[in-house]
């Protein structure tokens, strides 16, 4: 997908922004948006390059470094906190073989932190895509990333 | 209008519907603290010092971003509220470079004056600031992330009124930064320069780019002789910086403060006003009457010259091909004056004081040397910058006896005293153009239409059958509203003054602190007052000047003019 294209579908107006950039980025092979993007969709939609970096910045569900394909997001929110979402991160740093916020060398999966994902009552919880899995364990969680490892191209 | 019944501090009072409490409380002498609060910005209520207690409401109120209601009953000295703002002074400190001694804003800094006004003490919450880079890329402008408070006035001025927005907020919740794009340099970014962010920043994160060692240097070397040159606007300014009423004239104050730092010729930026309108004035003839490109767009805001270059180079024929007065005087010293004292270019020292940040930048470029070796003007100051190095020195600002400019460029007419107002170099333009193209005497010299705060203004003038239809812009949101109607050929005017700075140069980036319009407009009306108490009031009739043709230049637009006075702009675009 080009940018042209993603604004040309969503509308170039400040309000339908967000969508066109998501939809964008989840085009992209890195699950992220390069300067060059950046740059592109100021052009597009005339709203300057600092605002398009300022909101790039402000949503974690963008980003602006070269992510994994399946993006790990971890509730860090107090609910899941307290519930052990830093067991979660100890798992899931241990099986990747990463740190919080890297990606892994396949550049199938990379670990982020969200904030409450509206599940507190399955917490400890995570989301991948758009599915969210809670009340998690070790194993759980081991088995949630090899489906995910498993999965073809779609 | 519809008046409420309010109550401070058990003081009753009427005030108009739709006043901030903080107005309000500034009505009956209640001055509550506030730094992200700005009276010509958007209320942002961001930084939360404003807060006061109205009865009946569950939790504090930022004073700035509530608005009054009647019979609204409010405290804004309770101790609940004196504890809030400690805390909330505190934070930020918690998160700032706290280096007041050595920073260049110790003494006129916001943060500062509120944290010994409400008596911080100590600082309870442990610092957690991650040092950043202070980002030095421009000659014109510093920033200093560690300085920063988030109050976002930068972004506001930046956005709202230059509409370049360079700057904005990166990031989110305690981890927020302003910066430009992809967090890039200042200068390689298309910022023009303008300082304006700098003159509303309360903290020292954006301020001009210090260079008053090199004229301290400069003045302690035997074998320079260091001239300096003050602009128009600084005269209305500089007093502010020593506790004058904004709106002071200081004119013969700061030549003889300046003869006291040990300039050794003080000259008027003035005079090569009045040069420029008469090289500019024939110029718009010239156009006129052999079918140049018109509108013609003035050339002396560096500012400005920046934003044409950087985002319609396409006009660049528009533009004028003066050089700017600061730039004249430069070439005219060191090509000129040089010679008549017997000096080499190279033993002269040339300084100007300037309202601007952008004309460091000017200064700096590369075609503005007359020998290809040293630059015509060495070292630009803003009043600021003055202004420090008259307290580095100990200079009573207020004591000082007035002293006179120095012969032979400190003579200069009204005309070139106004060209610090937003209009003035248009005014000062119809003045010549019309005796000119006349040969009869103006009887009314003030060209009122062209005068004030108002963002695009018009007027027309008769020339003998022809009539000449002018504009005048100030700020560069304005600036691209004329750029886009030039673009599409809808800007049926001759000649267009266009100021990068709102209000003009007395409210330019280098000016003291503050920025408001109420400020503008009093130094805008001491310009027009020094003006009329000047005895020569046109260009043309400047004896100086005149002598300057007869003896050196021959004749505007020659080539002597050419080579010294006039330049070529180019395409920047970023
Ligand atoms: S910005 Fe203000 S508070 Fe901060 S160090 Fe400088 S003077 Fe002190
Ligand atoms: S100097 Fe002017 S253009 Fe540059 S960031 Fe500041 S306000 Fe914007
Ligand atoms: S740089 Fe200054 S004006 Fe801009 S947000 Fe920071 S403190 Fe406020
Ligand atoms: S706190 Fe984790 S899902 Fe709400
Ligand atoms: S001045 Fe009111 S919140 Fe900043």
């Amino acid at each position: 997908m080009l940018v042209k294209e993603a604004l040309d579908k969503y509308g170039k107006t400040p309000d339908k922004l967000i969508g066109a950039m998501l939809a964008y980025q989840k085009s992209t092979l890195c699950n992220y948006l390069t300067e060059e993007d950046i740059k592109e969709f100021a052009k597009e939609t005339k709203i300057p390059e600092s605002r398009i970096y300022s909101i790039a910045s402000f949503y974690s569900l963008l980003s602006m470094k070269e992510r994994g394909k399946y993006i790990v997001m971890v509730c860090y929110d107090v609910p899941c906190y307290i519930n052990g979402s830093v067991n979660v991160v100890n798992e899931l740093e241990k099986i990747l073989e990463i740190k919080m916020g890297q990606t892994t060398t396949d550049k199938l999966f990379t670990i982020e932190y969200s904030s409450c994902l509206g599940c507190c009552d399955k917490a400890p919880a995570l989301q991948i895509g758009a599915t969210l899995y809670g009340n998690l364990t070790p194993e759980k969680i081991s088995s949630i990333l090899s489906t995910y490892r498993g999965k073809k191209d779609e | 209008m519809n008046m409420l019944n309010i109550k401070i501090n058990n003081k009753e009072i009427k005030v108009a519907k739709g006043t901030s409490i903080l107005n309000a409380a500034k009505e009956v002498g209640i001055n509550i603290p506030n730094l992200c609060y700005h009276p010509d910005q958007e209320v942002k209520a961001n930084c939360r010092v404003c807060v006061v207690e109205v009865h009946g409401a569950k939790t504090l109120q930022a004073s700035c971003a509530t608005e009054v209601k009647e019979g609204m009953v409010i405290r804004t000295n309770t101790q609940k509220v004196r504890q809030a703002r400690k805390v909330v002074i505190e934070l930020l400190l918690a998160n700032h470079d706290m280096d007041c001694t050595s920073c260049k804003k110790n003494n006129q800094c916001g943060l500062q004056e509120i944290a010994a006004n409400i008596g911080v003490r100590e600082s309870r919450f442990e610092n957690v600031l991650e040092k950043q880079e202070i980002d030095t890329s421009s000659p014109a402008i510093e920033r200093d992330p560690n300085k920063c408070i988030r109050c976002g006035r930068c972004i506001q001025m930046c956005t709202e009124v230059q509409g370049l927005a360079i700057l904005d907020y990166v990031g989110r919740g305690g981890l927020v930064d302003i910066k430009p794009a992809f967090g890039m340099y200042l200068n390689n970014t298309a910022c023009v320069a303008c300082g304006q962010c700098s003159v509303v920043c309360p903290v020292a994160a954006i301020t001009e780019k210090e260079d008053i060692e090199q004229v301290w240097e400069a003045i302690n070397n035997p074998n320079k002789t260091v001239i300096v040159q003050t602009a128009p606007a600084v005269r209305v300014s500089l007093g502010e910086e020593f506790g004058m009423e904004p709106g002071k004239i200081v004119t013969g104050k700061l030549v003889a403060s300046l003869r006291a730092l040990g300039f050794d010729k003080i000259f008027d930026t003035d005079f090569t006003a009045d040069l420029t309108i008469i090289e500019e004035g024939h110029e718009l003839l010239k156009r006129l009457n052999e079918g140049g490109t018109l509108p013609m767009l003035t050339s002396c805001s560096p500012g400005w010259i920046n934003f044409i270059e950087q985002y319609y180079p396409n006009l660049l024929p528009h533009l004028s091909s003066c050089k700017s007065p600061q730039q004249m005087f430069g070439a005219l010293v060191k090509g000129y004056y040089a010679e008549k004292i017997g000096k080499s270019p190279e033993d002269i020292f040339s300084v100007s004081i300037m309202p601007c940040t952008a004309k460091k930048f000017e200064a700096k470029r590369e075609e503005m040397s007359i020998d290809g070796k040293n630059f015509d003007v060495d070292v630009v100051l803003t009043t600021r910058e003055l202004a420090k190095m008259l307290r580095q020195a100990g200079v009573d600002f207020n004591m000082i006896e007035e002293e006179k400019y120095d012969a032979p460029f400190g003579l200069s007419s009204g005309a070139g005293v106004i060209f610090g107002a937003t209009g003035g170099v248009m005014e000062a333009a119809l003045r010549t153009v019309y005796e000119v193209v006349t040969g009869k005497t103006l009887e009314n010299l003030d060209f009122k239409a062209v005068r004030g705060l108002e963002g695009i203004k018009e007027a027309k003038i008769d020339l003998d059958g022809t009539i000449v239809k002018v504009a005048i812009v100030h700020s560069l949101s304005k600036a691209k509203k004329i750029m886009e109607l030039i673009k599409e050929g809808k800007a049926d005017y001759s000649f267009i003054e266009i100021m990068c700075c709102p209000g003009g140069c007395i409210g330019g980036g280098g000016q003291p602190f503050g920025g408001t319009d109420e400020l503008r407009i009093k130094r805008i009306n001491a310009i027009y007052e020094a003006d009329k108490e000047l005895p020569i009031r046109k260009s043309h009739e400047n004896p100086a000047v005149n002598k300057l043709y007869k003896e050196f230049l021959i004749e505007p637009l020659g080539e002597k003019s050419h080579h010294l006075l006039h330049t070529k702009y180019v395409d920047r675009k970023k």
